[in-house]
């Protein structure tokens, strides 16, 4: 059943277009990873799934599925980092779609927030505060809060950059163990390797376009191109 | 002591002083944690200096009522600032810089040119540094300062998840679709409004001090959005108020008065928090 399916679309901003003839389609249950150069548009993309920016031509559609349904985990930012919050006010915060002009969360929502704190592995945290948590921890929060806002489909921004690999690993485990769920993941990445070790399709975007299943992108002559440029940095 | 201040507290105009400060300070402080927190700190500084600009007009033009000038003046480049600063930080922050200081030097230009008061320096120094306009306000003045705190504090209590919202993550709230656009406009606009109420407390200058040390001094010790708020309001509140009644008993300038009480609980605050090991 296709979630999102983007038909001949050109991506930009201003009026300048970087991807042009760009199609693909998610299904739900898929995991797609977005790989490319800096620069390639994969945050422009991005913006556009979450209907942010419209494309300039083309089209790009939800089915079953509202923009405000998918749980985004974004970069973190200088400002988050050394903000005074609670993990629960953070987590609940990811109902702030749901909540519209209701101006205090319902006790349902508490107890789903917690649930998903403790399905990361973070049960017991919500009196913590933010700032004092590990990158790793902080990230899963922010995971936990996408949750709140989705139970169908993930796009994840880059979600382990500036985390260790220990921290690393672990994410990914969490983000592989939501996709057996049957959650969809996009998910935007500079790690090929691991990106190919668990993705089961593949959108490459830059001055070549590819989209096709991870074992279709291994013999793509842009994928192997792609992956012994990446080897070799 | 306490005679003197049962004393002084007979008279009104004292009663009205000490509510009108208060409600300011507590205001100013809500504000104040959201402010720091999106690094617009200078955004009140900026507009403080344009109610200052507007006010010198108002004098100019002998207006009786004050306000009817300077509060649009304000909430207009507070919305202005708002709409530069959100394409780049640079622009953002040379726009608040150039706004501000052309506000000021205009507001004096003005007033040393066309002002008709045999006490000039005096004026200029009572609305950069908080004059003694504090302890001679009118009823009618009174009440539209508890009118318009009531309002603010209506207007943060309704949306007080929405701005923790926007602080915290503008990127996340705008795809959970959250009008951030709006949320930021309505910030900027209740500043703009804190700002003109507060310069008959602490002048224009000072003000800036009022939002955003409670804010930082609650920061220091408190570790959730909801304490530090709560706190900051706690700690802006009583800092007004022995502010007030200690620049009565000393004879000493209000605003400044005020501010250093502040800056002595911050002083403080920093001092736990260290010792707290935050």
């Amino acid at each position: 059943m296709p979630q999102i399916v983007c038909e001949n679309a050109s991506l930009g901003y201003d009026g300048k277009p970087i991807v042009t003839g760009l199609s693909f389609t998610v299904n739900a249950g898929d995991y797609l990873c977005i790989v490319g150069e800096n620069g390639s548009g994969k945050s422009t993309l991005m913006k556009t799934i979450l209907n942010l920016t419209p494309p300039l031509a083309g089209s790009i559609r939800m089915e079953g599925l509202k923009p405000t349904q998918i749980g985004y985990l974004p970069q973190q930012t200088q400002v988050q980092r050394d903000f005074p919050a609670s993990v629960l006010e953070i987590v609940l915060s990811g109902f702030q779609g749901q909540r519209g002009w209701r101006p205090f969360y319902t006790k349902e929502e508490k107890v789903a927030a917690g649930a998903n704190l403790k399905k990361l592995g973070l049960e017991g945290f919500q009196r913590r505060c933010y700032r004092e948590l590990s990158g790793g921890q902080q990230q899963r929060v922010l995971l936990a809060r996408a949750l709140c806002a989705t139970q169908k489909c993930l796009l994840l921004d880059e979600p382990i950059s500036g985390l260790d690999p220990k921290a690393a690993a672990q994410m990914y485990e969490i983000i592989q163990q939501l996709h057996r769920e049957g959650i969809t993941i996009i998910m935007i990445s500079h790690d090929v390797g691991v990106a190919l070790a668990d993705a089961t399709h593949i959108l490459h975007i830059g001055k070549h376009l590819f989209f096709g299943t991870k074992e279709g992108y291994l013999h793509s002559g842009i994928g192997r191109a792609f992956l012994s440029e990446e080897e070799h940095k | 002591m306490m005679e003197t201040l049962a004393l002084y507290l007979g008279y009104p105009f004292v009663r009205y002083a000490l509510i009108v400060g208060v409600l300011i300070a507590l205001c100013a402080s809500l504000l104040g944690v959201t402010l720091v927190l999106k690094r617009f700190s200078f955004i009140g500084d900026g507009l403080s200096h344009v109610a200052f600009g507007a006010m010198a007009v108002a004098a100019v033009l002998n207006m009786t009522n004050r306000m009817v000038i300077v509060l649009p003046v304000t909430v207009v480049c507070a919305v202005l600032l708002l709409r530069t600063g959100q394409n780049t930080r640079i622009k953002g922050d040379a726009a608040i810089a150039m706004i501000s200081v052309g506000a000021l030097a205009f507001g004096y230009l003005l007033m040393s040119m066309f002002s008709t008061s045999s006490n000039l320096s005096g004026d200029v120094c009572g609305a950069l540094f908080g004059s003694t306009s504090i302890l001679t306000l009118t009823k009618g003045e009174v009440w539209l300062c508890i009118l318009l705190s009531g309002l603010v504090l209506v207007l943060f209590t309704l949306f007080y998840h929405r701005i923790f919202d926007v602080t915290f993550d503008e990127n996340f709230a705008k795809a959970a679709g959250t009008q951030v656009d709006a949320a930021n406009l309505l910030i900027a606009v209740i500043t703009a409004v804190i700002i003109v109420l507060a310069m008959n407390l602490v002048g224009s200058l000072l003000i800036s001090a009022l939002i955003i040390f409670p804010a930082l001094s609650a920061m220091r010790i408190f570790r959730s959005f909801l304490s530090v708020t709560v706190f900051s309001a706690v700690i802006s509140v009583t800092c007004a108020f022995l502010g007030i009644i200690i620049s009565i008993l000393a004879g000493t300038p209000v605003g400044s008065t005020v501010v250093a009480v502040d800056v002595a609980a911050f002083a403080v605050c920093a001092g736990i928090g260290t010792a707290k090991g935050n």
